[in-house]
């Protein structure tokens, strides 16, 4: 990632945040978890385009976030109904939108350990559009079951359940998910990339029509406020990324009141 | 009642080996100078319970060898990458984990605060969570047909630990909005809480004060650190320490560089 693609005129980034904010279509809540800087950008752009609406809560920044009655806010606003679109990412991510965000291998002997399920398990459930992106596309990450289910994509008819996967979003490709028949559909395949890609990097099978469309590239006016508008506001969050991406300088370089560097334990003593 | 300690040590005599110890997320104020302080005194056999999730903090006890074991939704640093003395006490076995999910450890904590035994919640059913955790059960809804609904245990604590913008004489402590706090409080058996500074008036007597007011009635022991959340962020007061965090990040990656952050940061001892 990060690849900056000066023939194309945008970076990886900006399209991902262009693909990703097109499913948030006309939700009035969109929130954005922790790690998540690419569904923040389009979250945020969403909310440009839109003239202040879907209102955003991305959970890692104080500007962006109205709650007030601590971390489970956000979940009992979801339980209720109260949020749109939320955006997941997996360790591995299966055919059937399975995801696992804990490990690779016995669980209780893994090869690889990954941080965890965060609210996955439950707002996958209750949220009714919830995007899915991972930045690596590849056999490894793409597979045909994953090794521990987080989350499951699909559950039982008699499973409350008024939420679930959409779409996924990757580097080479946009794919939709068909809930009735538990798979994914090739939508759109990203400039510079081939379905024959696709097809060698993803571990599952998948539905494609015999010609699949090529995503969009950003527009210039897309990238215009991803770069003006969205970028300074991510700073606030995603420090790093913001950094990285667009130029934008850590808050740490800016806030002439960062904290000299204590260093001294016992430093508490009275 | 509370007190005001007259030293971090002391605050945190409460947190005795083995016991169940709250802390919250990295940006809801940790307790990071108590946290070097439980090392330097060779904390043992700490059952942590994040709320919801950890990072540098949990990840420098489990790589000291203080935690038995760890309830959390994810262990990471975020930006700065995975938690790697976390996931490499779990490839070793050398750590339970009790995987879960943000909105369980905070039903959980409710249940506890409200001293019932256990609160349904929606989800899960499926996950492997569910598997893993013999100590959940799944029922059917007493007040439907075939919906099949979750229950948690309530959580019960020995103490929470964390760190806040101020404190007052009485042992009460102002947490703003970062209402979290106030639930790890209500649901642990006891709090020890760091705070930047004293403040001279007595925060309940203040109404917009008081409503981000924990009682003192729940807290323990209250000792003074300033800077007390760094390399973390207190929000509101002071940014993350990102070139720290980073070194954190890079020398974790390896014992031995784990081993040369806790005598760089951890152990060194210059003026107090």
């Amino acid at each position: 990632m990060s690849d900056a693609r000066p023939d194309d005129g945008f970076r990886t980034e900006e399209l991902l945040a262009d693909v990703m904010s097109r499913p948030i279509g006309d939700a009035r809540h969109v929130a954005v978890g922790a790690q998540s800087p690419i569904p923040a950008a389009a979250a945020l752009l969403a909310r440009v385009r839109g003239g202040g609406r879907p209102h955003v809560s991305i959970l890692e920044s104080r500007t962006h976030n109205f709650f007030t009655d601590g971390g489970r806010e956000l979940f009992d606003c979801a339980g209720q109904g109260r949020l749109d679109v939320f955006f997941l990412s997996g360790g591995q991510i299966d055919g059937s939108a399975n995801i696992n965000l804990v490990s690779v291998g016995d669980y209780r002997n893994p090869k690889v350990r990954f941080s965890g399920s965060f609210g996955s398990a439950y707002l996958y459930f209750v949220v009714p559009r919830v995007v899915l992106f991972r930045l690596e596309h590849s056999r490894r990450t793409l597979v045909e079951k994953v090794d521990f289910i987080s989350a499951p994509g699909t559950s039982p008819e008699n499973v409350y359940r008024p939420g679930g996967p959409i779409a996924l979003v990757t580097p080479l490709c946009l794919f939709a998910f068909d809930r009735e028949q538990q798979r994914f559909r090739l939508e759109s395949v990203h400039p510079g990339h081939s379905v024959e890609e696709v097809i060698e990097h993803t571990g599952f099978d998948f539905d494609r029509a015999a010609k699949v469309p090529q995503t969009p590239s950003p527009s210039a006016e897309t990238l215009r406020l991803l770069r003006e508008v969205v970028a300074p506001e991510l700073a606030d969050a995603y420090p790093q990324f913001a950094a990285s991406v667009f130029g934008i300088p850590s808050r740490a370089a800016r806030d002439s009141l960062s904290p000299p560097n204590p260093g001294v334990p016992g430093f508490g003593n009275l | 009642m509370a007190t005001i300690a007259g030293s971090l040590e002391e605050a945190l005599a409460p947190i005795t080996d083995g016991c169940t110890l709250l802390v919250p997320r990295g940006n809801a104020g940790v307790a990071m100078a108590a946290t070097r302080a439980l090392v330097r005194r060779g904390a043992k056999r700490l059952n942590l319970v994040a709320v919801p999730t950890s990072g540098i903090q949990a990840d420098l006890l489990i790589g000291a060898g203080c935690v038995e074991s760890i309830e959390a939704a994810g262990v990471s640093l975020g930006e700065f990458g995975p938690a790697p003395r976390f996931a490499a006490a779990v490839r070793a076995g050398e750590i339970l984990v009790k995987d879960t999910t943000c909105p369980a450890l905070h039903a959980a904590l409710q249940a506890s605060e409200k001293g019932v035994p256990f609160l349904p919640l929606r989800g899960l059913i499926g996950s492997d969570l569910v598997k893993y955790r013999p100590d959940w059960r799944v029922i059917d809804n007493p007040f439907a047909d075939h919906d099949p609904i979750v229950l948690l245990p309530a959580i019960k604590p020995d103490i929470a630990l964390f760190h806040a913008p101020m404190a007052d004489a009485a042992g009460n402590v102002w947490i703003g909005a970062t209402r979290e706090l106030m639930t790890m409080a209500h649901a642990a058996r006891a709090t020890v809480v760091t705070v930047e500074k004293l403040h001279d008036q007595n925060l309940l007597e203040d109404p917009v004060l008081a409503a981000g007011t924990l009682a003192g009635f729940y807290v323990e022991k209250v000792a003074i650190a300033p800077r007390g959340a760094w390399p973390l962020a207190l929000p509101g007061h002071y940014a993350r320490d990102e070139a720290h965090l980073a070194e954190y990040a890079r020398l974790a990656a390896s014992a031995e560089g784990f081993a040369r952050y806790l005598d760089l940061h951890v152990h060194e001892r210059r003026a107090a």
